[in-house]
């Protein structure tokens, strides 16, 4: 990749000493940063370091509380998505601003600045297939947008950004849905407009992405920037150092326990299919296993059928064929709340959304997955003691604080997350679905819960782990399955393959034996 | 029952259907942009009341309609203040509106009841005018009746081909989308509800002025609340609308026809049919509607800070 | 990232709770206030002479006050009808369709068992009632649970169809010799009875004894807990084990049942005699109180009081000074716009 920047001292946009506070958080702590012509700017940090936020300021989602923003080094306000637009800045952000009901045609229109009030449908095709053809972007712009993969969605939101007039983009966290294949395509599409004069700012987490294709890198750490540099001038420990305050401890090697064979299995699901509605995929011919005492981990870029598998288990979704079989008894019809009875715990992937009620309180909250347990009298009273002493332990046990009578809404998303953690597994699942468990987490917590899943297994449970993380599911799994377009690809033990190899599998290419690990 | 009673059905079916195709029509625009409007039959009363009076006052039809469009209109956006600006719960907001639309119908209209107005010039169709006088007065439409398909071909190149319906539609489906390419969710909603408000007072000063020419307290039976259901069954589509007005109103003046023909069977019970009719449609409809729906259709739209 | 400390104590809460509470409703009625008198000068009225009357008709002598409870027991049933929906999300429009449908079952049951003693035939009573509503509001229920039809759509379009069914029955069946509009008089066994010398009944009490278990059922029961649960997020009380269904169906035909309780009060008490079209928007009285006062029990026994009061002094008023009832839709309208604009004052509980 191209080491020089732009020959243009002058850099195109410049954000000054940049604060931006939330309700329980500094987001942002007097930053500065830069972006030059022609130059890809890797904008790198943890989960949760405030870059997404700075960025957001950038385009005008978000006010900044203080500090200045200079487009060639002339202040100027953006106080909207509409004034970043006009100063030309685009943003694609990681979940897309489109509309599934709309074709691409539509969704591109909707942004363009210059449409006229009564537009042509040729017109705009024929502007939209001139830059596909430039950049190598393509995709029909008839096809409704629900339709389309997720690499061919974030096609359009470039090509929305190209046709606006954008000439500097932001991407955050671009690669989070593709596979390596469709990384690498990406990536040359962005070398393609960097050559063309656009300034692209690179938002990730990902250290392999930021030196395969940035010039210059800034370093974001709990909103504060740590550093900024050429990208010759870094190396893996310089920007590990950089983005985190201390050395994360290694995880432990474990101990894996052999599972007789003639036990019955925890989960048994017989060619389970499912129907989605609209992009959402839909699974098919699933077999899969879980005996107790493992920990089954499940690879595959996110969409490909990772959430129906856990809601088919849970019971949100009704298979059209097929059969699940839960310690050993037909469960394949059956409502949650019989299977949540029966010992089954579900993290899901969003805690705000999909496991708590916002305005009740978190003690309240606590309990609604186990009401029979803490009702007296028949229900008419619950027994709020045995609940707080309950919670309380495993609170202990994993090292989670968060007080009982603040609610939902006002928690950090780390702290909701361990809150849905803490009642999940308090009562001793004995099959336990987490998806993106540690998703918002920080270092220690997410060392804490993975050990808390391992004394799970070591307590005879069954776990399905379905995670973004491929060195979390490396580390943890007992066996790996590859979830791709909702069929399970292949299973394997970790210490049979490599990442290379599973990646590939996620995005249903094939492995040649040529391929390095 | 003989061709003429079957014409009759038609004409009649046409007549009160075209005032329920103007509140369907304004009531798609309202739900493409996200909003249940369920003060329609609110504002279709005052807009009834109001231009009837305007009628009666200055013995000018066109004048009286045009103070019902205004009408509506404005009575939508007290609905917008609430719902738009104020954030609150849309269909708590319509019923509220219904309400205040009893009340303040009732109020305006007491001193006009019973009152004679100068009717719309109705029209024959050409063509017609050698058929025995019976069968050409039932096919006499007054100019707005003549209008509404057109306006409902209108509507649909509004909503499709413009780039404000384009807008409009993004804030129906995603409020957050459209706001994210620059439009502003607040402003488009209110220019919907506008613009739809005008509609529904057109049908209701069709009510009053051209095919009544009356006023009574309620006088708009619950066309408000059939224009909400008709909209989800004509899929959100105006030229859907078309169908769905005729259907609805053909069965009102079919299980009249019933009646007056001597069917022994209750009045009160085939009153009822039209409404059965519409619940059935809307629940045969319903395992589709997901599918269809503007995604945003009830939800209120917070801005980002 | 720096995170701020936010203690929040249950006393706290509580107490801000009912801070909140005592606000809302004297400002509430002080807006009442000031608009009925701006609507009667603007009618050329003496305002203050107008309320001096109202006071004294029905606060200011016993038989008035009673009459205040009298017209106040039918819309806190159905205040109640429209509250208990609410906590788990449905907005249940139909109250008055559910009335009618149980003063219909009602009469047919004060009809066909005429020789039955009143502590047999009251209750029998007050069970068909609750059973006619409650089926009418199956259906709108049922369909939501299916996930096929919006309730709030259903219920107002049955509410259309009820009252010709009721029409239907005493035209064609019940109706007394003399007048084709009503059915004969009821018997006195099916009539509930009356207490302190006035037209107040044995359904106030029944609708404050309700009103104590919903406030009771709400604050304390786990089914209390689950339908706060399901009304604060569906989804997530889907995912948590909760049986939406089941709950979506039952509270339904609970609302519907008391609403149809509130019909057969009515023809039972306040009438004896089903007359057709007997409602004058009862049930959607109660949806808006029940909307005035967020669905809180204290409120809405506070806000269907004070209704009560306009009611009555809407009535007066178009006796004496010959002002339309409407005026009383546009007041209550009106202030239901106020509470619901949520000016700061009115900010606090959101449901």
């Amino acid at each position: 990749m191209s080491i020089t920047t732009g020959a243009h001292s002058i850099p195109i946009v410049s954000m000054r000493g940049i604060t931006k506070s939330f309700p329980n958080v500094l987001a942002n702590d007097d930053i500065n940063f830069d972006i030059f012509k022609s130059e890809t700017h890797a904008l790198l940090g943890e989960n949760g370091a405030g870059k997404s936020t700075l960025m957001k300021i950038l385009y005008g989602f978000y006010r900044e509380d203080s500090g200045e923003i200079l487009l060639r080094n002339k202040p100027i306000s953006i106080k909207s998505p509409q004034d970043a637009r006009y100063y030309q800045i685009g943003m694609v952000f990681q979940d897309f601003t489109q509309i599934p009901a709309f074709s691409v045609l539509e969704n591109i229109a909707l942004f363009l600045p210059d449409l006229q009030p009564v537009y042509k449908q040729k017109e705009v095709e024929e502007r939209i297939t001139e830059i596909a053809e430039r950049y190598g972007l393509h995709v029909d712009p008839y096809a409704i947008v629900s339709k389309l993969s997720i690499g061919e969605q974030q096609k359009v939101e470039i090509l929305k950004l190209l046709l606006s007039d954008a000439k500097l983009l932001i991407l955050d966290e671009p690669t989070r849905v593709l596979a390596p294949h469709e990384v690498d395509a990406l990536f040359e599409v962005l070398d393609n407009l960097r050559k063309d004069g656009y300034a692209i700012i690179l938002i990730t987490h990902k250290l392999k992405e930021v030196f395969a294709c940035s010039d210059r890198i800034t370093v974001l750490r709990e909103g504060k920037v740590s550093g900024t540099m050429l990208r010759p001038e870094a190396n893996e420990k310089i920007l590990i150092r950089m983005m985190f305050s201390k050395k994360l401890p290694k995880l432990q090697k474990i101990q894996k326990i052999d599972h007789k064979t003639e036990d019955v299995p925890i989960l048994k699901l017989t060619d389970i299919e499912t129907h989605s509605e609209r992009n959402a995929v839909s699974l098919k011919k699933i077999n899969l296993e879980i005996f107790s005492g493992e920990i089954v981990g499940v690879a595959g870029v996110s969409g490909n059928g990772q959430k129906e598998l856990g809601d088919v288990i849970l019971g949100m979704d009704k298979s059209v064929a097929g059969e699940k079989l839960l310690f050993g008894k037909d469960f394949t019809n059956c409502a949650i709340g019989e299977i949540r009875r029966n010992g089954v715990g579900f993290i899901p992937e969003n805690p705000l959304l999909m496991a708590s009620t916002p305005f009740m309180t978190v003690l309240e909250n606590m309990v609604l997955t186990n009401t029979g347990r803490y009702s007296q009298h028949g229900g008419f009273k619950i027994d709020w003691q045995a609940v707080k002493t309950d919670y309380q332990m495993t609170q202990e046990e994993l090292g989670f604080t968060f007080p009982f009578y603040s609610i939902p809404k006002s928690l950090s998303g780390g702290n909701l997350q361990k809150m849905v953690i803490v009642r999940e597994m308090t009562h001793d699942p004995r099959l336990l679905i987490a998806l993106y468990i540690t998703r918002g987490l920080d270092a220690q917590s997410t060392i804490a819960v993975h050990r808390a899943l391992l004394k799970s297994r070591e307590n005879r449970a069954g776990v399905l782990l379905i995670s973004e993380g491929l060195e979390e599911l490396f580390t943890l799994s007992d066996r790996l399955i590859v979830l791709f377009k909702g069929e399970i690809v292949d299973t394997f033990k970790p210490s049979e393959t490599t990442m290379y190899k599973v990646g590939h599998l996620m995005t249903g290419a094939e492995v040649h034996n040529g391929d390095q690990g | 029952m003989n061709l003429l009673s079957v014409l009759g059905v038609l004409s009649s079916a046409i007549f009160s259907g075209t005032s329920l195709l103007y509140v369907t029509l304004g009531e798609t625009i309202h739900q493409r942009s996200g909003i249940v409007n369920l003060g329609l039959e609110g504002i279709m009363l005052v807009s009834a009341a109001t231009g009837f009076a305007v009628t009666c006052i200055s013995r000018n039809p066109y004048l009286g309609i045009f103070t019902a469009m205004i009408t509506g209109g404005l009575m939508n956006m007290i609905l917008g203040f609430l719902i738009i600006t104020r954030r609150a719960n849309q269909l708590a907001s319509g019923l509220a509106l219904m309400f205040f639309g009893f009340g303040l119908s009732a109020l305006i209209g007491k001193p006009y009841v019973g009152t004679r107005i100068n009717a719309l010039p109705r029209i024959s169709i050409p063509g017609l005018s050698n058929l025995p006088l019976l069968y050409t007065s039932l096919f006499k439409f007054d100019i707005l009746i003549i209008l509404v398909i057109p306006i409902a071909f209108l509507i649909w190149w509004l909503l499709f081909r413009t780039r404000w319906g384009l807008g409009l539609r993004a804030v129906g489906e995603n409020a957050t989308t459209a706001f994210a390419s620059g439009r502003n969710p607040f402003v488009i909603r209110y220019q919907a509800l506008f613009l739809g408000g005008m509609l529904a007072g057109l049908g209701a000063a069709h009510l009053s002025i051209a095919y009544t020419m009356n006023w009574t307290e309620y006088m708009t039976a619950g066309k408000g609340f059939i224009a909400v259901a008709l909209v989800i069954f004509s899929k959100w589509h105006p030229l859907r609308a078309i169908i769905g007005a005729l259907l609805f109103s053909g069965a009102v003046a079919f299980q009249l026809l019933l009646q007056s023909s001597g069917v022994q069977i209750s009045p009160f019970l085939l009153d009822t049919i039209p409404y059965i009719l519409t619940l059935l449609v809307l629940i045969a409809w319903g395992g589709t509607r997901k599918q269809t729906a503007p995604a945003g259709l009830g939800r209120i739209y917070q801005s980002v800070e | 990232m720096v995170i701020k400390a936010n203690p929040i104590t249950k006393s706290n809460q509580l107490f801000q709770k009912l801070l909140n509470h005592a606000a809302r409703y004297i400002l509430m009625i002080l807006m009442v206030l000031l608009l009925f008198g701006i609507i009667l000068l603007i009618s050329g009225k003496d305002p203050i002479q107008s309320f001096k009357d109202i006071f004294i008709s029905t606060l200011g002598s016993r038989y008035g006050f009673s009459e205040v409870i009298v017209a106040m027991t039918p819309i806190l049933i159905t205040a109640l009808a429209v509250a208990l929906p609410s906590r788990i999300g449905l907005i249940n429009v139909g109250g008055e369709g559910q009335l009618y449908m149980g003063a219909c079952l009602a009469t047919w049951g004060a009809l066909t068992f005429n020789t039955w003693p009143s502590w047999a035939l009251i209750p029998l009573m007050i069970l068909l009632g609750m059973i006619g509503g409650g089926l009418w509001a199956f259906i709108p229920g049922y369909l939501k649970s299916l996930g096929l039809a919006n309730e709030t759509i259903t219920t107002l379009l049955l509410n259309s169809v009820a009252p010709k069914i009721v029409a239907f029955f005493v035209f064609g069946f019940w109706h007394s010799p003399m007048d084709t509009n009503k059915t004969p008089n009821f018997v006195p066994a099916a009539r509930l009875p009356n207490f302190f010398n006035s037209r107040i009944d044995l359904s106030f009490f029944i609708a404050v004894v309700l009103l104590a278990i919903f406030w009771f059922v709400m604050r304390y029961t786990r089914w209390g807990l689950e339908m706060r649960a399901i009304g604060g997020n569906p989804h997530a009380a889907k995912r948590n084990g909760l049986p939406l269904n089941k709950y979506w169906i039952t509270v339904m035909c609970l609302g519907g049942a008391l609403a149809g309780l509130a019909g057969m009060a009515q023809v039972s008490g306040y009438y004896g005699v089903l007359l057709v079209n007997f409602s004058r928007g009862l049930g959607y009285m109660g949806f808006l109180i029940s909307w005035l006062s967020f669905g809180d029990p204290i409120g809405i026994l506070v806000t269907s009081f004070v209704v009560s009061i306009i009611v009555s002094g809407g009535n007066l008023l178009q006796l004496t000074r010959g002002i339309p009832f409407a005026v009383v839709n546009i007041l209550l309208a009106f202030t239901l716009f106020v509470v619901l604009a949520r000016p700061i004052i009115f900010a606090g509980k959101k449901k």
